[in-house]
């Protein structure tokens, strides 16, 4: 297991917070933006000496409308599916230049940002081929659960049963009617040295799971919740409750995987019922008991599934 | 003087990437360009080109990579062909609106459907209007001297575009010519290392690619065309230092027997050599026929093609592509409307052959030159033909 994995560093605690911002205030997203917050919590937690490659979405438009930008570390927009590419690029090319002495050595954390429709739909190819070849990189998906930025359409992230602009709930509709991609083990398959999943209400937690993912060499993946009170009809004022929420009601569990081993981060010994969740947020307002029973069946199995996996990692743990 | 070696084109191209050192490749195969990253991705693999070889997983992703890696200060080049070049076609509007000096080879190609892998030019005039530079290539030495070449004026600091050159897929990528191959030394003479203006570089952080919002974007654009249109001072003196270094001339536009031509055939690339035969074969028979190419076809070389085609009655343009729906081939209607409106301006005819790596024959040149010179006469025609379609 490598050093960084295993914590070999001094983990952040609610006091020893870095004061530097890589994203200035000023940006433009929308009151009470979670995705905004998760962004800067993980970044902060990276340090300055990174470069990002963005893919279009919230995150891109609300920072960088010409001739502002909120960005105080080097950041690149291309496109909507290629930041994993992107980054790879940066990454090569830097790698190169310092072998040929071109460029002073030192290792710099290079950072893909996007959106779940970024990751999970339209930048999956490019996030895949990244993840395959090895780059040494942080992928930060920032999950708000649909395309905001072009006003809240679907995505493969969106959750069974939510409202979108495209699932809308109709006569001969519940809204949406997949079940949310589970994008971390999808990353996971590739073998990667680390997969974690963050949500901003644990915001500790997330920094550390952040700086982790950029020590570790090679590709790291960081899955975070990033609750959007436009898109998901919440008030502005509960982003960070509804994070709380999706962990405790187990729709959003915390756990990393480090080379392969599931780890639990975050045990919910008495979870709340999904309907508490679903509830505050209007995207799930016209879910009737018998989809709330559904979705409730849904998460817990998941849970099982999650849990088994982690067993699984402590029994192998102990037998070795 | 370096010694002509014999070697297949393709190997060529990549020996030039090679010889300019650059720092990145990154590719995806495709027929006809894969002899291209094949080559290159051994030259990496036996330590004779100090480089990243990124096998990517797309075209899209490739041209991403390059951007990526561009921007951080990174000699980067590619290659790819038709669906290829289709698939990055989004963000080869992208790199240089970044300025990302980017080296492509674009082994030409039919789009499909239906599915082709031989040569015409349809691939790349789908492409003209993404703000990369676009030079064609003639034979085996032009392909090797023009990537030498783009590399040099992209990254002018006064110019600081992606640029591409084409080489037809088959008729000139596969074929083995004897190329009088420049070594690192030697090109050393005309490369100098890639000083970048503006690179990601957490010491000194720039935001790339930042929203253009209705206020700047119409400034942005400009600047990208002023700096294209520009560039073509850069990629003339850039050939004069090459002429006068290794010996070699190239100009934007390449004219053949046109001193006393009535009747000029134009076309591009390499089928060039057998409307040569043609030329020759028709001045034989007392008919006044010259011939010109564009080598430079982005910026397009207005000034020099008004100059080269002053006094010429008849011009007789061949297209390597359909555009549906339209006058007449792409080069056909950029040819018509750079001399609407000019004193003395020639009778335009135009010919679409050669599609989908359909042979052009030397008569099939006679045809269209005869038919050119018919249609000035009577002062009517067909605003183009497709030439050489089967009856069954
Ligand atoms: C190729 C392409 N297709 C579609 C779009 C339009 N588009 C821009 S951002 C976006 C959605 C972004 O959603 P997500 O990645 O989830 O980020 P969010 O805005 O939700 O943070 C879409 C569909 C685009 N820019 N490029
Ligand atoms: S739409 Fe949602 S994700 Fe986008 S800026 Fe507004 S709150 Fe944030
Ligand atoms: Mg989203």
């Amino acid at each position: 297991m490598m050093k960084a994995a295993s914590g070999g560093f001094k983990k952040f605690t609610p006091k020893t917070l870095p004061k530097f911002e890589p994203l200035a205030q000023g940006h433009r997203a929308c009151q009470g933006c979670g995705e905004v917050l998760a962004l800067r919590m993980a970044l902060k937690a990276m340090g300055k000496n990174m470069i990002i490659a963005s893919a279009t979405g919230c995150m891109e438009i609300i920072t960088s409308a010409y001739p502002q930008t909120a960005w105080d570390v080097p950041w690149i927009h291309v496109a909507f599916e290629n930041a994993a590419a992107v980054a790879s690029g940066i990454e090569a090319g830097r790698k190169v230049l310092m072998r040929k002495g071109r460029l002073p050595k030192g290792r710099t954390t290079i950072v893909a940002m996007a959106g779940d429709g970024g990751t999970a739909d339209i930048g999956l190819q490019a996030l895949s081929g990244a993840l395959e070849r090895g780059h040494d990189f942080v992928y930060i998906c920032l999950d708000n659960e649909a395309y905001m930025n072009t006003g809240v359409q679907r995505s493969s992230a969106t959750p069974y049963g939510a409202m979108t602009t495209t699932s809308p709930p109709g006569k001969l509709s519940i809204g949406q009617y997949t079940w949310k991609k589970n994008v971390p083990a999808i990353v996971e398959a590739h073998a990667i040295p680390y997969v974690a999943t963050a949500a901003p209400a644990y915001y500790v937690d997330l920094m550390n799971k952040a700086k982790k993912a950029a020590m570790i060499r090679g590709p790291a993946y960081l899955h975070i919740y990033s609750p959007c009170p436009t898109g998901w009809r919440l008030a502005p004022e509960r982003a960070v409750a509804i994070s709380r929420l999706a962990v405790q009601t187990n729709i959003f569990p915390l756990y990393e995987v480090i080379d392969g081993r599931y780890i639990l981060t975050k045990k919910i010994k008495k979870p709340k019922p999904v309907e508490e969740y679903l509830g505050l947020q209007g995207r799930f307002r016209h879910l009737d008991k018998k989809t709330i029973q559904e979705i409730q069946e849904r998460v817990d199995r998941e849970y099982e599934a999650l849990l088994q996996k982690a067993t699984l990692a402590e029994v192998q743990e102990e037998s070795t | 003087m370096p010694k002509r070696v014999g070697i297949e084109v393709s190997l060529a191209a990549s020996e030039a990437a090679c010889a300019v050192d650059s720092d990145v490749i990154a590719a995806y195969p495709i027929t006809p360009q894969t002899h291209i990253v094949e080559h290159l991705s051994e030259l990496v693999a036996d330590g004779k080109l100090d480089a990243e070889f990124i096998p990517v997983e797309s075209e899209h992703s490739a041209m991403s990579v390059c951007i990526g890696s561009s921007a951080v200060g990174a000699r980067t080049f590619t290659a790819s062909s038709a669906q290829g070049l289709a698939l990055m076609h989004e963000i080869l509007f992208i790199a240089p609106a970044l300025r990302t000096p980017i080296v492509m080879a674009v082994v030409n190609r039919a789009m499909s459907g239906p599915i082709s892998i031989w040569n015409d030019h349809s691939d790349i005039m789908a492409e003209r209007d993404v703000g990369w530079i676009q030079t064609f290539a003639e034979n085996g030495q032009e392909v090797f001297d023009l990537i030498i070449h783009a590399f040099r004026v992209a990254e002018d600091p006064k110019v600081l575009l992606p640029v591409m050159v084409n080489l037809d897929g088959f008729t000139l990528s596969h074929v083995i010519e004897p190329i009088e191959m420049l070594n690192a030394r030697e090109v050393r003479r005309y490369i100098k290392p890639y000083k970048p203006q503006m690179v990601l570089d957490p010491k000194h952080p720039v935001t790339m690619g930042a929203v253009g919002v209705p206020e700047v974007y119409t400034e942005a654009k400009q600047q990208i065309e002023s700096v294209l249109r520009a560039s073509k001072k850069v990629v003339v003196s850039a050939w004069k230092e090459f002429a006068r270094l290794y010996g070699r001339t190239y100009r934007p536009i390449e004219t053949y027997r046109t001193k006393g031509a009535e009747v000029v055939l134009m076309t591009m690339g390499s089928v060039s050599e057998t409307a040569m035969t043609a030329v020759d074969k028709m001045r034989d028979k007392e008919i006044a026929v010259g011939l010109m190419r564009f080598r430079l076809w982005r910026p397009f070389p207005l000034e020099e093609f008004r100059r080269a085609v002053k006094g010429v009655k008849v011009l007789a343009v061949l297209d390597r592509a359909i555009s549906y729906g339209a006058q007449g081939g792409p080069v056909f209607m950029e040819v018509r409307s750079a001399l609407y409106g000019q004193a003395g301006q020639p009778n335009i005819s135009g010919f679409v052959a050669g599609l989908g790596g359909r042979d052009i024959t030397t008569d099939m040149f006679e045809e269209m030159v005869k038919k050119a010179i018919r249609y000035a006469k009577k002062g009517k025609g067909p605003t183009y033909e497709l030439i050489g379609v089967r009856e069954k």
